[in-house]
């Protein structure tokens, strides 16, 4: 099986900061902004790292917790070799896992805090994740001052960073149910059509989920996907809707939220962090869904292997929150 | 729904690029420059006495030292995005690639980072720029003597 059911676990509190790009958007709650992509360091990872630093510090004041309270950090981001986390852990006295998901590195965290609290083996547990666009740029495609022209099917990396504390204390947010997704390669080999990458692994998990757990797509108010964006939402439902027999109606992609149409970001915002910003900021806020099903979705691609043609696995993980 | 189905659906929902107009865009923004390139030759050769092939590196320079300049403030980027090939294709765009390169790399240090990566971009235009110039130059002794 590849859906777990948990006990007791619980999102207590939430910090994340945006970038410049974001605070213009359609986002309204995030708690702080950073001006410029430099944000007071000399290069753009430092930055980054620095976002990173500043969620989980106010994240733990704001929440009361010290440090030696935190039973277990997860990081992830998506510069190489989780460089990001792990030189931002390195600042902490908490024991510290590094992960990668690509996108969908969020949902792996919850997954794995969720298991290991639900099996009460911790208490607090800090998720943490962060994209910069330009460090992505970088990373995955050309410098940052280079004008290349872009398709149409381009997503647009978000600048933010999130840090989450799920904790086996009561809260009126429940994790309660979580499906680990297969890596699915549907032999596609471009990497400026990442929506279309992760669609059928999205598809998968969704039908996956609801078989598993043995509920239609009405029990849910609300399913949440990551950042699948404008063409690949649109896959998706197709999908859905040919090859497993799902009308999906109450749906809502996170990548397709977070900028404006006049913003020029192609195809909309990716990044493990469109899917937290959204789901903190537009759906819980909101107060309007009481069982949420969200679905992070990667694109897992490395430069070298693209080059090489092989084509790109793909990643959906999804959890089931229940606002109580 | 296997690869070439799935390969289909993804067709279907792809939006279209507009070649059409991009060669439109690439013609008239490449044409200026080249328009603007020989503004200045003509320039050149009326007022600091040169002759046209002098006039002629001169300018390529103030072509590149132009992109160069504009990529380090920050703004050609930009308008390379928006010019489709119409920047790309003259000494603006070799410029702009290795300029771009440069700050991108300068924080890690002079030779590992800057130096190595000076030509990341630019590096296939100068490899098969002089390797189509070797085959050309044997294609024209043949046929030329």
């Amino acid at each position: 099986m590849a859906s777990k059911k948990f006990n007791n676990v619980y999102i207590k509190d939430n910090f994340s900061i945006v970038g410049p790009l974001e605070r213009d958007g359609l986002l309204k709650t995030y708690d702080l902004v950073m001006e410029d992509y430099y944000y007071g360091e000399s290069t753009f990872e430092q930055a980054e790292i620095k976002m990173q630093k500043i969620v989980l510090n106010n994240l733990l004041n704001k929440t009361r917790l010290p440090e030696n309270k935190v039973d277990i950090l997860i990081g992830g981001d998506l510069i190489n070799q989780i460089s990001i986390s792990s030189y931002n852990a390195s600042k902490f006295n908490i024991p510290y896992l590094g992960i990668y998901s690509a996108c969908a590195t969020y949902a792996e965290e919850l997954i794995i805090a969720s298991s290991i609290i639900s099996g009460k083996l911790a208490k607090n547990i800090v998720a943490i994740t962060s994209s910069h666009n330009l460090n992505a740029e970088r990373q995955f495609r050309y410098p940052v001052e280079y004008g290349a022209v872009k398709k149409h099917t381009t997503t647009f990396t978000t600048t933010a960073a999130v840090s989450t504390l799920i904790t086996s204390e009561a809260t009126n947010i429940k994790i309660e149910s979580a499906t680990i997704g297969k890596a699915i390669d549907m032999g596609l080999t471009d990497t400026n059509n990442m929506g279309a990458v992760m669609a059928p692994a999205a598809a998968d998990t969704l039908n996956t989920h609801l078989t598993e757990m043995k509920r239609s797509i009405n029990y849910y108010d609300l399913v949440l996907t990551g950042d699948l964006g404008l063409v690949g939402r649109e896959i998706f439902l197709e999908m859905l809707n040919k090859e497993y027999n799902i009308n999906l109606k109450k749906y809502m992609d996170a990548g397709c939220e977070i900028y404006t149409n006049s913003q020029e970001t192609y195809a909309g915002a990716s990044g493990p962090v469109a899917l937290p910003l959204v789901l903190f900021d537009k759906v819980l806020s909101s107060k309007r869904y009481k069982k949420i099903l969200i679905i992070a979705t990667g694109s897992l691609q490395s430069v070298q292997l693209a080059n090489q043609k092989l084509g790109i696995p793909g990643i959906a993980h999804a959890i089931s929150l229940e606002v109580l | 729904m296997n690869k070439d189905e799935y390969q289909k659906l993804v067709k279907k929902y792809e939006p279209k690029e507009n070649k059409f107009q991009n060669v439109i865009y690439a013609f008239l923004i490449g044409g200026l420059v080249g328009f603007i390139a020989e503004g200045i030759i003509v320039l050149l050769m009326n007022f600091f006495d040169l002759s046209r092939l002098d006039a002629g590196a001169w300018t390529c320079l103030i072509i590149i030292f132009t992109a160069s300049l504009f990529t380090a403030l920050g703004f050609f980027d930009n308008w390379m995005t928006k010019s489709k090939a119409g920047l790309l294709i003259p000494t603006t765009g070799f410029a702009h690639s290795v300029t771009s390169s440069a700050l991108d790399y300068k924080k890690e240090g002079l030779i590992t980072g800057l130096g190595s990566n000076f030509f990341k971009l630019a590096g296939s235009v100068i490899l098969y720029g002089i390797l189509s110039a070797f085959i050309l130059v044997i294609v024209r002794v043949i046929i030329g003597g």
